[in-house]
Parts: structure tokens; sequence; C-alpha cells
């Protein structure tokens, strides 16, 4: 049978769907897994990072002579150390270490390998820097203004008209949408416009970034990293140490978590370079303190949203003006924020305008759908008041505006098959949505999109000679992909999950793989898995063809079992998979299957959150008491990991909605680098997050799957703050949601109702 | 660094006199080992108290407790005569961590720490509990209150410590409480803290109380304002609006990452009049 819609055969399934234990289970749990900080190598040295403490500051300069005289010093390096690159790599080399200036509390200035912690402590207190303390700025709208300190001379406006001839921190506006905002507006019942500020938060990996890296004599280099994406860590850490990519070899470790913040380089190059100085393997491992200050957190956020909406829940217009910092280097992730802001709805008129703004902060890094919870909040915020003004009920309003097959999106292509109204009814038709709710507490929706990428993808499957199959990938593990790609494999091949094992392999053994990111790895890794084992399968069908003496047409594949495809094939018994793989040597060798691919057809996914909140009308303290996930997975194959990464969003959602913020000091400096109080939510701060797996196939993957790891961390801010909103009967439009944000929140509405 | 671990009171006080350079004194330690282990401090010496039989012993005294100061959060919870006699300070105790700082964290290491935020100190205070301390010229007793001097410095000479804290003992009709408010549910420093101890006579009147707030200060405040409003009073709605205001009016916080002067010093009061409420449940009230 064939889905209409999307053309996926409706398939029955033996193992997608069903949920066996990871292969890296045991060892997590046991303690066995091998994490970055775990790697030793012989001989190895400590290295440490001096980093700025200053946010803004010129170098005037270093001298490193009497860290060197140190007796167990081993080698001390700064920019000097590194290779000329090219314009594409020339902020990653700056932020791994400052060059003429210091641009950030915390950007590294120089690094020593020691033969201890200790010494390598003490060494860095006896390197000498000069600097030049500059203004700064951290903030994204006391940057764009016009007196703000400039953080780079080569920065001057792009995208404007007509273009500036001065440089300043807005690095660039971006402009999306379709049709006429102002006609739009003009035929709306009720117009709503209001201002949203967001925090800086970052991923809360619990894992800091470590790494050992070694470079012999012959010019030959190791790396053992904590990484999503080993292959783009190889690449760079070759170009900023001018060696040949085939040089260098890059082994990922097991990971504790990265959530996109694992995307980049911050340490590996520094080993690197330390290793080829010293002649021995180094080893660095951030502390909490380094993780916050000096690696990747995500944007603070200044956005304006104004939406339109006739009597009949029909919205006539939206439009959103978005300007995020992404801390010292250009690249905020405003673009994907206001690509996805307007994402859910079928709009006639829709505009949504970015800036991309530079400040002394460290320079951000992907974290899960980049930009898009931001933007959501802003206008999920919106379109929730907008849905109590006209009085309709908040999900109605939605599914009156949702975007379906054939949408044209707001920032461009059309859309095909897409769940976001499958979501909106599962949401409205859960027990959830109707439950009762009692003093000082509020209910909270929205729906979120991402839009999920393919990308490089290459995969190896070896059939062993018993019968077993070693899967290789190329994609970092960081959220059970093992078990998925082994229930692919073992789908396909028709063996058992226990019969395959999935490793992911180091950047010698396989070609090249873009970084586990954008929800890629289940569409992609697993659309090259079940390609490499259909290649496989090909292979077997060939070799059991010349056992029998028969034509390579004439043999299918059938539940691990090669069969002639019909009587005039000739009787033969099947052969299975053992079979084959036994006499291998006989008929051809050993047999695998490849794939290598430049995956597309990523679905995109859309969600919708339902939060209950209690806010303590005393204290604005407010608490998350119930909170239900509905998310499209396309087609779930481990059901247990994907109600994992819905938990997961929400639960960083509700820290980023609540809690979570770089808190910086008049002086620059981060005030709060460390879990006490840059507060992540803790297990008794939250409810059982419940989930609902909506499917709706993605005609892009053989088996309709569609990414999941990121949509679900685009509604909840915006659920929260509609839930605590109503809470505490008044709109809150800044996040996070602290306690003293709320109570002056109550505060100036109770004095707004007394005037 | 040199660690000790002496098996007496005087054995602790002669190594921390004969140390030239820092000494720091070792209880459950943690907030000594963070402090090392973030290279806040670099002390020479460092004196572990925990094989002192009487920092580690809770023996009933007067009709009251006395508490060894490397008693920890765990073994106190386990008590029931402290528990029954003082829940507020018990309650406070337990609140510092987690589980497993509950472990090894102590009573006389939160109180000698002198954080303003520390949670077992406004109980303690509000409960009237006085310190033991040794030195090199001998015992000497303080209260609670008194034995901070500021932020993470106390009023103890060179070469003394804190042996033990008595919890003295108190008529019927009392109740204690504590609470703090912190943004999360545990693993948090009090934003505020509130610690209220009363008594109440046999026609319902507040006949004696203290009040206590933390984190509103340079170091936990005794407010007695605040118990002048209960003292005399049926404690009723009347009474516990006044015990908020005067808690509120005796805040002097600063404004830093973990809270706002006006956010400190409004929910100061809110916290104590709900430690009130607790109190007077525990005193027999309601």
């Amino acid at each position: 049978m064939t889905n209409s819609e999307t053309g996926l055969k409706e398939r029955q399934f033996k193992i997608v769907g069903t949920r066996p234990l990871r292969p890296d289970g045991i060892d997590k749990v046991t303690g066995r897994a091998r994490f970055g900080a775990d790697m030793a190598a012989p001989g190895m040295l400590v290295g440490k990072i001096l980093r700025s403490p200053h946010a803004h500051a010129r170098i005037r300069s270093i001298d490193a002579t009497k860290a060197l005289v140190l007796p167990g010093v081993k080698a001390v390096v700064t920019h000097e150390d590194f290779a000329e690159v090219g314009a594409d790599l020339q902020d990653v080399l700056e932020n791994v270490m400052a060059q003429d200036k210091a641009l950030y509390d915390g950007h590294a200035v120089a690094a020593v390998a020691a033969i201890s912690a200790g010494v390598a402590r003490k060494a860095l207190r006896l390197i000498e820097v000069d600097y030049e303390i500059l203004p700064h700025v951290t903030d994204v709208e006391a940057a764009m203004a016009a007196e703000a300190p400039v953080l780079h001379d080569d920065i001057v406006t792009s995208g404007v008209e007509p273009a500036p001839k001065t440089p300043s921190n807005v690095v660039h506006r971006h402009e999306f949408g379709h049709g006429d905002v102002a006609e739009g507006l003009a035929q709306a019942d009720v117009v709503i416009e209001h201002d949203f500020k967001t925090a800086a938060t970052h991923q809360g990996y619990i894992e800091p970034h470590a790494c050992v890296g070694s470079v012999g004599p012959d010019g030959q280099g190791e790396l053992w990293c904590c990484t999503q994406g080993h292959f783009w860590v190889r690449n760079t850490c070759a170009a900023l140490l001018g060696m040949d990519v085939s040089h260098l070899r890059v082994t990922a470790s097991e990971i504790g978590g990265g959530f996109g913040g694992k995307t980049t380089v911050f340490i590996d190059p520094v080993a690197l370079a330390l290793s080829r100085k010293a002649g021995r393997p180094v080893k660095i491992v951030m502390s909490r303190e380094e993780v916050f200050r000096a690696s990747g957190p995500t944007s603070s956020t200044a956005m304006t949203v104004k939406i339109g909406v006739r009597r009949d829940g029909r919205i006539t217009a939206g439009e959103a003006v978005l300007k995020f910092q992404g801390g010292a280097f250009a690249g905020s992730p405003v673009d994907l924020g206001a690509m996805t802001a307007f994402a859910c709805y079928d709009l006639e008129h829709v505009k949504t305008v970015a800036y991309d703004v530079v400040t002394n902060r460290p320079k951000q890094a992907a974290y899960r759908a980049p930009g898009a919870p931001m933007a959501a909040f802003a206008v999920e915020s919106v379109i929730d008041e907008l849905a109590s003004k006209i009085g309709m009920d908040p999900i109605e309003l939605r599914l009156k505006n949702a975007v379906e097959n054939g949408s044209q999106s707001s920032y461009g292509p059309k859309f095909g098959p897409v769940g976001l109204v499958e979501t909106l009814v599962a949401a409205r038709e859960h027990e959830h949505y109707t439950a009762p709710l009692g003093a000082n507490q509020g209910r909270g929706i929205a729906s979120g999109f991402w839009f999920n990428f393919g990308g490089q993808t290459c995969v190896s499957l070896n059939i062993n000679a018993d019968g077993s199959v070693a899967l290789a990938v190329g994609t970092p593990d960081i959220g059970g992909s093992r078990a998925s790609m082994g229930q692919m494999a073992a789908e396909e091949l028709g063996i058992g999950y226990d019969k395959v094992r999935t490793i992911v392999a180091d950047t010698a053994s396989l070609g090249y793989n873009d970084i586990s990111e954008g929800s890629r790895v289940t569409f992609s890794t697993g659309l090259a898995t079940i390609q490499a084992a259909r290649d496989a399968i090909g292979k077997l069908c060939g070799r059991a063809a010349q056992t029998w003496g028969i034509s390579p047409d004439a043999v299918v594949w059938e539940d691990g079992y090669a069969r002639p495809a019909g009587a005039n094939a000739g009787e033969f018994p099947p052969l299975s998979l053992a079979e084959i793989a036994e006499t291998a040597a006989k008929t051809g060798g050993p047999i695998a299957g490849h794939c290598e691919v430049n995956a597309a057809g990523a679905g995109v996914s859309f969600a919708t959150h339902l939060v209950d909140a209690e806010v303590d009308p005393e204290t604005g303290r407010a608490k998350i008491l119930r909170y239900t996930v509905v998310q499209d997975a396309g087609k779930a194959i481990h059901p247990s990991y994907v109600e994992g990464q819905y938990q997961g969003g929400a639960v960083q959602g509700v820290g980023w909605a609540l809690n979570e913020e770089y808190i910086y000091g008049e002086d620059g400096r981060l005030q709060n680098p460390s879990f006490l109080d840059y507060r992540i939510p803790v297990a008794s701060d939250l409810p059982m997050i419940d989930t609902v797996i909506v499917e709706v196939p993605n005609p892009g993957h053989p088996y309709g799957v569609r990414g999941v790891g990121e949509t679900s961390i685009v509604p909840p801010l915006a659920a929260i703050a509609n839930a605590v909103s109503a809470a505490a009967g008044v709109r809150l439009t800044e996040l996070p949601m602290s306690p003293p944000r709320v109570l002056r929140g109550i505060d100036e509405a109770a004095a707004n109702g007394k005037a | 660094m040199r660690y000790e671990a002496p098996d007496s009171i005087e054995a602790a006080v002669s190594l921390l006199a004969g140390e030239a350079g820092k000494a720091r004194i070792l209880a459950g330690g943690t907030d000594l080992l963070v402090q090392l282990r973030l290279g806040h401090v670099e002390p020479d010496l460092v004196v572990d108290i925990k094989r002192i039989a009487a920092t580690q012993s809770i023996t009933e005294e007067a009709g009251g407790y006395r508490i060894g100061a490397a008693v920890s959060g765990a073994v106190l919870g386990e008590h029931d005569g402290v528990r029954a006699l003082w829940p507020g300070v018990v309650e406070a105790v337990e609140l510092i961590g987690s589980t497993q700082i509950q472990g090894r964290a102590s009573i006389g290491g939160n109180l000698c720490n002198a954080s303003p935020a520390a949670d077992s100190v406004p109980a303690l205070v509000a409960a009237g509990a006085v310190a033991t301390i040794v030195g090199p010229d001998g015992r000497r007793d303080l209260p609670v209150e008194d034995v901070a001097g500021g932020p993470g410095k106390t009023v103890l000479a060179a070469a003394e410590l804190v042996e033990s804290i008595l919890l003295p003992a108190r008529p019927a009709g009392s109740g204690d409480a504590y609470l703090r408010f912190i943004p999360r549910t545990e693993m948090d420093i009090a934003v505020v803290g509130a610690g209220v101890n009363l008594t109440l006579d046999g026609a319902g009147k507040c006949s004696a109380a203290r009040v206590a707030l933390g984190a509103v200060a340079e170091r936990v405040l005794l407010v007695e304002a605040a118990a002048a409003a209960l003292i005399g009073t049926p404690v009723d709605d009347a009474a516990l609006s006044r015990l908020a205001e005067a808690a509120s009016a005796a805040c002097r916080p600063i404004d830093d990452k973990r809270g706002t002067k006006d956010f400190r010093t409004r929910v100061a009061g809110v916290l104590a009049q709900r430690a009130a409420r607790i109190a007077l449940r525990r005193a027999g009230r309601g």
C-alpha cells in the first residue's frame, strides 16, 4: 500500500519502531565509556590556556620568557604558532587564539604545555601580556548605536543601501518575506506589536571540552577529542596548523552533550600546536569556568514583532525585526531566526528583517535550532495575545493559519507534506489541554518549526564471515544514533539487531562526513546506512546467484535470505546472510556495502507544546506543573530516543525561559561562569515531560524519517512565556522570566490597573 | 600544603598556633575543597577536625542539645531529639547542598564559612544558639550571630576554632521554622533566608520571639524590630504584616547576580511572615 500524499510504501517494520538497548548504554552506566577527558597517551603533557581578563583590549606584546625557563614547561604558543588561513577560517583562528586584540573576557591569548597541571598554572602566571584596555560593549542594541566602540575595523554593514562608508558592529542586514505588510495590516481588525528581549544562554553540556593532540617529528598528527564533527575538526585543525589533511587523524570520543556547542574548535588546534612544539602529546581539558567564558553560547536578542488578525482568526500580516549579537565575530543565527519566525503560518503578507551584530562576548556557537527559539518566543507570544483579544481558542487560531502541503513558506520555498496541523490537532485532543487549572496557574501553548538538514555522509557496512555486521558511520553519536543505525541496517538486511554493531569510525577510515548537526544524523546517516545495506544486499544476491549458477537478476532478498526470484529462476533452498558470508572467501572475497551521498530531501518538522505553570504572586517564582510535547518525527526509528529528544528540548527550554542567563558586569566580565549561578534546571524543578510522537512521513527518506533533535527546543520559550504570563496576569516579554522580573511585571500591571 | 588530622581539640589548637603561614580548618570540606580547587585559597596547613570526638557528637545538655562542629547534615537530620526540639534548625541544615553534600557538610563549617547566605545560620540565630570556641587561651562562648564579621570572615582569633554549638532548652508552646528563597528547587544559594523562633503563652500570646534574616546584609541579621512586632500579640494577620514590614526595613542587601536589592528586601518580608506561620503551627496553633 502506498501513502497517497507522500508516495512512501506503508511498510511493516520488524525492528524499526522498537526500543532495543543502545550499544553504548552499558559502557555509559558502568563508567567504561571514554569521554574526551578519559584519553591518555605516553609522555603526555598538560596544556593550559591564558585568557584575557579584559572584554576588549589591544595586545601590545606577549612575553613568555619567564614561563619558558620555569622547570617543567615544555612549550608556549601564541597566535604566531598558527598558519595563515583563508578568509573562511580567519575568525575561527582568531577565536582560537587572539591576534592583535582580545575581544572578550576569556579570549585565549597564549597557551602552555608542562609536565603537570600545577606547573602549567604557574607558567600561565609568568606570561606577561601588555594590554591596552579599550572600551567594550556587550549589549546588542548598545553595540548597534552610533557611538558604540567598534570591534573590527573591517566590518562595514552589508545588505543595506546605500552601503555605509564607516565600520560598525552591524555585520549584515537580512530580509525575508513576501507580499505587502502595510496592505495586510490594513485588513486586520486587531494589530498587536511588542518588543522582546532574550538573554544569552549556554547549551549547558555536562562534559567540558577535552582533547589530546599529538604531532610527531615526522609531521603526522593524531587528535582525540569530544566533538560533534571530527571530520570538520580534522580539516580545520589541519588548515590552522598548515598540515595536509591526510597527515591528521581525528578520533571522536564519547560525547557528554553538545547540542550544537561542539560543532567548532577551541582547544583542539592549541593542543596540536603545543604538541608540535613540545614533541610530546598534549592534553587540554577546559574547566567549567572556561566553558562558560570561552566556548560558544547562543545569542542574546532584541526583537520587535507586529501581527494583524481579522476577527475570524485569519492572520493578515506579520512583521518582525530581529537583532542578535553573536559575540565577537560575525555569524549570529539571526538569519535563521528571521526565516523561521513565521514559518508555521500560511501568510499572504510577511516580512522579517534581521541584524547580525558583534559584541565583546564569546563567539556564539550553534545551540539546537539556532535562532529559532527566540524568534518563536516573540511571534508565538503575540499570536497568543491576539487569540485572547479576539476571543478565539489559541489552537483554533493556529489551525486557521497553519501551513500545509503546498503552502508557500514565509522564507521562500513551498512546503511538501508537513505535520503542523497534525501536532495542533493532537495537542487539542490531548487530555492535558482541558485539564482544570488552580489559582495562580496558567496554560501556554506554542508551535515551532525547524528546517532539518541533510549533507555529506559516508557509511561502510562490512559483512563478517560469521554473519554479523560491522557498521561504520562518521557522524558522532549525540542522541542514540548508533542504535537507530543498527536498527535500520538490521531491518534492511533482515537480520537481528544484535547482529549489527555500529561504531563511529575515525577520519582515516571513511570519506568526509558533515558534522552531527542540523538534526541530520538519523535522516542522512540513516539514509546512507539503508543504501549501504542495499549495496551489500546486491552483492549478497550476486554471490548467491554465483553459487546457484543463475543470473544475479534472478535473485531476490527477503527477510535475510537470498531466494530465487521465481519458479523460472530455478529451485534452490534459500541462502541466509550468514551462509553467504561464510563462503565469501570462495565466492569473491569480503562483502561490504558502501554509500557516499550528499543527502537532500530532509523533511522539515513542526511541534506544538503545552505547558502549565504556577506563579507565586508574592515572590514572582514560576513553577512548571505539567508539560506535553507533540512533534512530527516522520518515522520514529527508536521511539525512546525520539522521546528523549522531545523531553530534552523542553527541559533546556525551561531553563532558558525561567533562569538561564549570561550576566555581564559593568567591566564586561562574565559574572556567573559556574553551574551554581548559571541556573540550568535540576531534576526536582521539572515535572515528567509527556510526549506524543506524530508521524507524517518524509518522502525524502526511505522510511519517512524527519530530524527530531532541534524542533523540540523551538516552542518552549514561547509556550512557557504564555503559561507564566497567564498565571501572572501580565504579558512577559523578556527572558529569562526570573523571579525579580516576574514580580516587577506583576507590580507594573497592578500599578497600571490602578491608574 | 600540609594536612593534619589531630584527635584532640588541644592538638588542633596547637597545630594552628604553630603555623607561621596560612592555615585552614577542614570539617566537611564542602566549602573549603571548592575554594582550594578554584585556587581561591592556598593554605600552607589544613587541619581536619573530624577525628576529634567532641566535634562529632550530639549530646543532651540542660534540656537542649550540644552539637559537634563537624556533625554532618545527614547525621543531624536523623537525630530524633534535635528534630523534635528544633525542627526549624534541622530543616535549615538539610537545605544545604544535595543528598551527597549532606553526608559531609557540617553545621560548624556552615557557620564559620561566614557566608551571609548560609542556610543554617539564620535558623541558629533565631534559636539563640551559642558557639563554644576553643583557642590558645581556653574556651569561650559566643552567640552565633556574633561569629561572622562579614562575608567570609569570622571574629575568631588566630588558632581559635568552633568546637560545638549549643541549642538551648525551650519552653512548651514554642516553634521555629526556616525558609529560603531560591529560583530553583535545590542546589542553589539562598537569595533570601528567614528564620523565626517564637513561644506562645497559655493565653496564645507571643511571649518571646527571635527573627533572623540571611543574604540581605554583609552577615546574617538578628532583627529585633521584627521580633518585637510579634511579642505581646496573638500573632494575628496584623502582627504578621508588621513583622514583614520590620523584616524588609532591616534589609541592606546588594544587587548581584543572584538577586536585586528591591527583590531581596521585599521577599525577606514575605519569607519572614511565611516562616512565622509555620513556627506558629509548630508552637501548637492551628
